[in-house]
């Protein structure tokens, strides 16, 4: 048993509840045993409670409250917006995005190509079938 | 010295204004008693201080209105003009019948329909959702709105099978998907359009009423499919799914 993700400086989060609910941020001080200060190249440097965040597995290379201009280029280095859209998190979150953005019409799009997909998945499971079969 | 001077002045205004008016009367050959026509709208020489008071008192008013002077020019007296000779009135016949009891009338209403505002929402060619009546849950596109207030819409026929057809803003939702139909006229469908073919007492003629009357919607509506025939990929889509299903 032990815990992956440790809070420590330079920890990437995700924000959990509240007004900049989905956005991450890095962890780059800590305020006591339940606030870190935390920043993001978005956002203005605030506190915020520990139970409005999630760690993810992204860590990068700061010191302790790094200027705003620091913080970028290290996350630019580390590469986070890339590590964090590859990730299985990352891209499940993009996809929850873009479906609560459909409209009508996509939503049209994507049952006609929903229904196009079964039917294929439909043709190679019957060919299959017939061999086994055979 | 003021007096003199500002007398004289008014009496040239006077004299050039009565020139006018002469030339005025000459063209106007009705009759050379009457008034000549204001070319200029009447405005009001007493300005209020406040709604039924005016700045001036009578007697400045006599004198800013210049009615002296009319006096002056007609001998000291008011000018006055006989009175036009009216047209014989027609005789009114007594009414046969009086009703026995006073019946109350109801008060006059001036109030006229406008149509219904329409959302912001929906512009010609949005896609809207129909909720309720015989084509509910399919989508269909605007094409304008009639002077009853009620949204012209169209399937089009050949997509989903609804034809030209009203419909009230309160049964549709209104779709974020435009649809470009810059190239369809709609100016010939209107209400009428839709109204019901009046019908004759006469047995034979209602036939040939009613036959008639659907020629007419038939043409039109070929015209219509035809043109929103020539739209987006909306349109393309659609059939696919009518092919699929």
């Amino acid at each position: 048993m032990g815990f992956k993700r440790y809070v420590e400086i330079g920890r990437v989060a995700l924000i959990n509840y509240g007004k900049e609910y989905g956005k991450l941020v890095v962890i780059v001080d800590v305020v006591d045993q339940n606030r870190a200060l935390v920043d993001s190249p978005d956002m203005v440097r605030s506190q915020i409670n520990f139970k409005r965040l999630t760690l993810t597995d992204i860590k990068i290379e700061i010191n302790r409250v790094p200027k705003k201009k620091t913080l970028i280029e290290a996350m630019e280095k580390a590469d986070v917006k890339g590590k964090w859209e590859n990730s299985s998190w990352g891209r499940k979150l993009i996809v929850k995005e873009r479906r609560a953005a459909l409209t009508d019409f996509d939503r049209f799009k994507l049952m006609l190509a929903k229904i196009k997909r079964g039917g294929l998945v439909r043709q190679e499971l019957s060919k299959l079938k017939k061999e086994t079969a055979a | 010295f003021p007096f003199p001077l500002t007398y004289i002045a008014r009496l040239l205004r006077i004299h050039i204004s009565e020139r006018k008016r002469e030339e005025e009367a000459e063209s106007n050959q009705n009759s050379f008693a009457a008034m000549a026509p204001r070319k200029t709208p009447v405005v009001s020489r007493n300005p209020q201080l406040i709604r039924g008071v005016g700045k001036y008192s009578r007697s400045k008013m006599y004198h800013k209105r210049g009615l002296w002077a009319i006096k002056a020019k007609n001998g000291g007296v008011f000018p006055k003009h006989d009175p036009k000779p009216k047209a014989a009135a027609t005789p009114v016949k007594p009414s046969k019948f009086y009703p026995a009891d006073d019946i109350k009338m109801p008060l006059p209403n001036k109030r006229k329909a406008k149509p219904t505002k329409l959302r912001a929402s929906i512009t010609p060619g949005t896609v809207l959702i129909l909720l309720a009546g015989r084509f509910k849950g399919k989508r269909v596109v605007f094409l304008k709105q009639l002077t009853s207030g009620l949204l012209l819409v169209t399937g089009p026929f050949k997509v989903n099978g609804v034809p030209l057809r009203r419909v009230n803003q309160a049964y549709v939702i209104g779709t974020s998907t435009k649809v470009d139909i810059s190239g369809t006229n709609v100016d010939k469908f209107d209400d009428k359009y839709f109204a019901k073919a009046a019908e004759k007492k006469n047995k034979k003629g209602e036939g040939e009423f009613f036959e008639a009357d659907k020629e007419r919607r038939r043409a039109s509506c070929h015209k219509t499919r035809r043109m929103t025939r020539r739209l987006s990929m909306q349109h393309c889509l659609n059939r696919l799914r009518q092919c699929q299903i």
